[in-house]
């Protein structure tokens, strides 16, 4: 029986599964096996941390956040642009299947805020304007 | 030894005591919610806090050890203000409906709340939509609305059983106990132990009610109903009717029985006593043909569910008899039925039973042996199949129809069973505490293989608390050496043995609940450790008072065999006695895993 | 826009810094150990495997008096002893870069901008304590501090900074980088720990404390990124050098990270002693829009809140202490005139409604009515007794929460209540068109 290393096991489960971006059960139980662990502790590992989801998400997942640096900044009228434009609410993901709109918790960009993360990458100063931008940009695979 | 000041009262307590043990062992009460000794020490709820000079914060009691010198004050405005509000955070979103709580005066949280002098609570309720109740066992019944979080049942299942079907979901105020993908009970690898039921502080957990379906039965005229009784019942309800522990409470519990309505009270221990029958013959064919060793009991289905689900590859290893339940639902369906010229159809067979695994275990689909025998004498369809036991209720449950019925149990005659169904030896009552399984078969085993007679009846090695007992008995030359666990922890230990190949037993009990029977998840609230030693040695008391106290000693079993199966292990005992398991895997992703590696192995050869 | 290099831009720097830690930061390509090396960069674990014990370094440590950055200020000498006395052949080091503080991100500055320095700081922590493994557990938002630091950490053990037997000195020391997964209570060293065994990261019951059975049971050492960070220049220079910087009880510098209604917003570091209102005047270049300070919350949200005539208290652990407040993770975020404290305090109820973990009843049930009482004197449906009960919960929390994070998540509600009652009364019913929120 290898270490218990549930939670990189499980980065590496929702990063590998092409177009998913999200923990499907079976793969969970894999996880549970390969590290000797019951099934209810892995699933209580993956509904812990925000990162992971146990629901499919969209192809691309927006973490914006609204803690106070970006709330001083208008973070709110951000995510109202974001829901905006993409048709849904906070945890929605739009109905082109391209993007889930999620809550973070502070990313640490408070001199450039509002912030946000679109999967790997971040973007500050954002304005409702133009998250428009960046959107159409990730969409388009650039 | 540590010298502590408790409310300015010197104090000498020995090291490692936590101060909830100093208090206590001081004649001072600190209320706890999820704290459970020897099960649950996390400090999750918040209520057992005490002052201690020189810190900062309030310390939980529980989980904080005294130290030398430390000073203590138990009963401080700040000490009741924070229990106050720690258990108001808790009633913001518990439900008030206490009045029809299947738990009400067994409640822990009730009695908290009580004691603390909660008039009003503070609080709103803050979470939004009511949670789904997970029926989905046919054994448990979670209600996520009364759940408090104290994980009590988590420990229980996880540190006692070593299952951990259910465990922490989310987070924060999101924060719930559940099961593998919410999936709930019914799909995971839960045993049906029940033993998060009796360490539930609140009624988030309890057995699935059949109360109703016996009542219907009772009054449907048509029907013939008869309930058997296993042998740990009469020794814990008297307890839900306030009376002490230590006393096998028989005669009245049949007295109330038949006053409830049932045709006929019969006992589960004269199946015991044929499950004796069985379980001793397959065990001497198994060592004297080379059969797979060791031989497992297979009465628990708790550990039945439990070995199917964790050690799919031993199964070979249990007995092939049913249990105790299961033989009583096939012989009153076929011999009994027969006897009394009863359509089995209109026979219902309701079982009394210290265990709610034993609900799951009459709805196995394998479990309709007297169907398959009648199926061809009355040209049944498949679709036409009948259950051999019909209902099974708790121990509570059938506590809670006396009272229903309005009962006083206390003053109720002693009766006894109905016959012939009602006749067992002492053999077949100690099957209800850990060890009594395999004292009754070495009772049998012992003077079939020597043809003598036992100098002493009793075999003490395999009695008490101990989690794994073991001793070694000279049958004719032969060392048998057996082993008994109980819990399913102390199961497991002994399953890897034999997983490794490593087992030196030739014959192993296991019991999943701690105790045994005494102690299974269907039993009165009042269970816990000193009960359970109470209950332990009334069932003693009760074996050594009676006159026939071996199993191949009862008459109405030999007279069973003589009329009806003609021999242990004959073909109507193979129909009608025994069974087979289910590889289940540990979830359902499992057994397809077992699958695509058997497959990969067919490839590479 | 995107914006992964900005805080490592060397532009716009405000002058009158001290920059140990920060140095490099912003100067040297972080991906380069060549330029690192170049810097005097690894010398100070040369010099510590060639001609020091392990005692010795710890001793240097004890002499600078350096205090842990994290938030607590918890002297790291007497942590690294600890686990050096613990017997036993496995001992671990794990930094914790788990920065989940709202309004800190100095650690990510350092990780992003000079990786090495933090490895060097961990391997002369293992050569300190006896630990030959060191993890360090980057939260997993911050993707660009991972890549750098996984390159940094294979490019050191290809020149023979990491791995088996460090320049040839018989010292082993090698480490991990393990990605978080979005929960701000792993910043808490027993949680941490608890997710790098795999778990939901819940805080342990202490004792034992982390340095007698740490990871897998095993001795740990558990030190922010800061401190490591000035771990090297200590060794190098020597603990009489590190301790004439700062002040009596607050050695050394302090990486402040400043934002809010700040002309200039970003990382600095300084010596420790200076007042708020210098640093906001001097390298925070002064409210913006000429509006005046209503307030300051020091430390993250966790932290505290000080009001404008507060701001004179000199920075350091011991005249904080004295209004109830401290360095904490160094983030100063400024609230202008205009700002609403209630706003405020309802934005931070919600983070720890969010990040509780939801074991503990006051922490878990608590931040939950906190958040609901609030929403409720927001919609102007609030009472005095409504006030009452956000101390009596805001007090029970700090009182029976079993970790830090209950305890402190009341902090800023609690002074808010007492500093800027005002502001709360105009909030509640009948009085809600005076309340600016």
């Amino acid at each position: 029986m290898k270490k218990n290393t549930v939670i990189e096991d499980l980065h590496r489960t929702q990063e590998t599964e092409k177009s998913k971006t999200y923990l499907e059960s079976v793969k969970m139980q894999d996880v549970a096996r390969e590290c000797g662990v019951p099934a209810a502790q892995v699933y209580g590992v993956a509904t812990f941390y925000t990162m992971f989801s146990t629901k499919p998400r969209g192809k691309h997942i927006i973490r914006i956040c609204c803690n106070l640096a970006c709330h001083l900044e208008g973070a709110d009228s951000i995510v109202d642009a974001l829901k905006g434009k993409l048709g849904v609410e906070m945890g929605g993901t739009s109905k082109d299947g391209e993007f889930t709109l999620e809550q973070s918790s502070c990313l640490g960009l408070c001199a450039e805020a509002p912030a946000m993360m679109i999967d790997g990458q971040t973007y500050g100063s954002l304005t409702p304007e133009s998250v428009g931008k960046i959107l159409d940009t990730v969409r388009k695979g650039a | 030894m540590f010298h502590v000041k408790i409310n300015n009262k010197s104090h000498e307590v020995p090291k490692g005591t936590t101060i909830l043990q100093a208090c206590r062992h001081a004649g001072i009460k600190i209320p706890t919610l999820c704290y459970l000794e020897g099960v649950h020490a996390e400090g999750s709820c918040g209520v057992c806090v005490v002052e201690v000079k020189g810190s900062r914060t309030l310390q939980r009691s529980c989980i904080t050890a005294v130290a030398e010198g430390m000073e203590i004050q138990t009963n401080t405005e700040a000490v009741r203000k924070a229990r106050k509000i720690n258990t108001e955070l808790l009633l913001a979103n518990h439900p008030t409906d206490c009045l029809v709580c299947d738990k009400n005066e067994y409640c822990t949280l009730r009695q908290l709340s009580s004691d603390l002098g909660i008039k009003n609570v503070s609080f709103e309720r803050t979470h939004a939509e009511r949670a789904d109740k997970d029926e989905t066992s046919p054994s448990l019944v979670r209600d996520p609305e009364k759940c408090i979080l104290c994980r009590r049942c988590i420990a229980v299942c996880a540190e006692k059983q070593s299952v951990s079907a259910i465990g922490m979901t989310g987070r924060g105020a999101a924060s719930a106990v559940s099961t593998f993908g919410d999936m709930g009970l019914g799909n995971a690898e839960c045993a049906n132990c029940g033993q998060c039921i009796l360490v539930c502080p609140t009624g988030a957990l309890m057995e699935k009610s059949e109360i109703d379906g016996v009542w219907k039965a009772i009054n449907d005229p048509k029907k013939t109903v008869v309930v058997q009784t296993a042998p740990a019942v009469r020794v814990a309800i008297g307890e839900d009717f306030g009376l002490e522990p230590g006393t096998a409470w028989t005669g009245k519990m049949v007295a109330a029985l038949r006053r409830l309505g049932f045709d006929k009270v019969f006992d589960t221990d004269f199946t015991a006593d044929l499950t004796i029958m069985e379980e001793g013959t397959e065990l001497i064919t198994r060592l004297k043909t080379g059969g797979t060793l060791p031989m497992i009991t297979s009465c628990s289905p708790g550990w039945i569910k439990f070995a199917e689900h964790f050690f799919p590859g031993v199964l070979a290893h249990l007995s092939t008899c049913k249990s105790p339940q299961q033989m009583f639902g096939a012989v009153a369906k076929t011999y009994y039925a027969e006897k009394l010229g009863v359509d089995p159809r209109d026979m219902v067979v309701v079982s009394i039973m210290p265990c709610v695994a034993k609900k799951f275990e009459a709805r196995r689909p394998e479990m309709n042996g007297a169907f398959h025998y009648w199926q061809k004498k009355m040209g049944l369809k498949d679709s036409e199949s009948f259950q051999d036991v019909d209902f099974v209720l708790s121990t509570r449950e059938a506590a809670k129809m006396i009272k229903e019925a309005g009962l006083d149990f206390p003053a109720l005659p002693n009766e006894e069973f109905d016959q012939p169904l009602g006749m067992s030896t002492g053999a077949a009552v100690i099957f209800g505490a850990t060890g009594g399984v395999m004292e009754a078969a070495l009772r049998t085993a012992y003077e079939v293989v020597t043809g003598k007679a036992l100098a002493s009846l009793d075999f003490k090695a395999v009695r008490g608390m101990d989690g794994i007992k073991t001793a070694e008995v000279d049958l004719a030359g032969t060392k048998l050496k057996v082993a008994v666990a109980h819990t399913l922890s102390n199961a497991r230990k002994l399953l890897e043995e034999i997983r490794d190949g490593k087992s030196p037993y030739h014959f192993i009990e296991v019991m999943t609940c701690e105790g045994g029977c005494i102690g299974g998840g269907g039993q009165p609230f009042t269970t816990n450790l000193e009960t359970r030693k109470k209950r332990a040695s009334a069932i003693y008391k009760e074996d050594a008072g009676l006159p026939l106290r071996k199993s191949h000693d009862n008459p109405v079993v030999q007279t069973l065999y003589k009329e009806f199966l003609e021999k242990p292990l004959g073909e109507k005992s193979h129909h009608l006695l025994h069974t087979h398991y289910t590889k289940r895997g540990v979830h359902p992703g499992d057994v397809a895993h077992e699958k695509k590696e058997h497959k990969a192995h067919a490839h590479t050869h | 826009m995107p914006t992964s290099k900005s805080h490592t831009d060397k532009k716009n720097i405000p002058g009158g810094q001290n920059r140990l830690v920060l140095g490099s930061v912003g100067v040297i390509n972080p991906e380069s150990i060549d330029e690192y090396i170049a810097a005097k960069g690894y010398d100070a674990l040369k010099k510590a495997l060639s001609a020091m014990k392990p005692a010795q370094v710890i001793a240097e440590v004890k002499t600078s008096e350096l205090r842990g950055r994290g938030g607590a200020g918890f002297p790291t000498a007497i942590k690294w002893a600890g686990a050096a006395n613990e017997k036993g052949d496995v001992k671990y080091v794990i930094c914790n870069a788990d920065e989940g503080e709202p309004g800190t991100f100095k650690d990510r500055a350092i990780m992003e901008g000079d990786p090495h320095k933090l490895i060097e700081g961990m391997a002369l922590a293992g050569y300190a304590t006896g630990a030959s493994k060191g993890y360090i557990y980057v939260r997993g938002e911050y993707t660009l501090s991972i890549a750098r630091l996984a390159k940094a950490a294979a490019d050191a053990r290809a020149k023979g900074f990491l791995g088996a037997n460090i320049q040839g000195s018989g010292f082993n020391f090698d480490l991990e980088v393990l990605r978080g997964a979005g929960a701000y209570i792993c910043g808490e060293e027993s949680a941490l720990i608890e997710s790098i065994e795999g778990k939901r990261g819940e805080p342990r019951l202490k004792p034992p404390y982390p340095v007698q059975k740490g990871l897998w049971q095993k001795p740990t050492v558990v030190n922010n990124v800061e401190t490591l960070a000035n771990i090297p220049a200590i060794v190098l220079n020597g603990g009489e050098w590190y301790r004439a910087i700062g002040v009596e009880g607050s050695r050394g510098t302090k990486v402040f990270c400043l934002m809010g209604d700040l002309n200039w917003k970003g990382v600095v570091e300084i010596p420790f002693g200076a007042p708020l209102s210098k640093i906001i005047k001097e390298m925070g270049g002064g409210v913006k829009k000429d509006r005046k300070l209503k307030g300051v919350i020091l430390g993250g949200v966790s932290g505290s809140l000080l009001t404008a005539k507060e701001l004179d208290t000199p920075v350091d652990f011991k005249s904080l202490a004295l209004i109830e407040s401290g360095p904490g993770s160094g983030a100063i975020i400024a609230l202008d005139e205009t700002r609403s404290i209630v706003d405020v305090v309802d934005n931070i109820a919600h983070f720890f409604m969010h990040e509780s973990c939801g074991r503990c009843t006051p922490c878990r049930a608590g931040n939950e009515q906190i958040v609901r009482l609030i929403g409720k004197i927001r919609k102007g449906e609030g009472s005095h007794a409504d006030l009452k009960k956000l101390e009596e919960l805001g007090w029970n929390m700090y009182q029976t929460s079993f970790c830090p994070l209950g305890q402190t998540a009341p902090n800023i509600l609690l002074q808010s209540l007492r500093k800027y009652r005002g502001e709360w009364e105009a909030c509640l019913a009948g009085k809600k068109e005076k309340c600016a929120c």
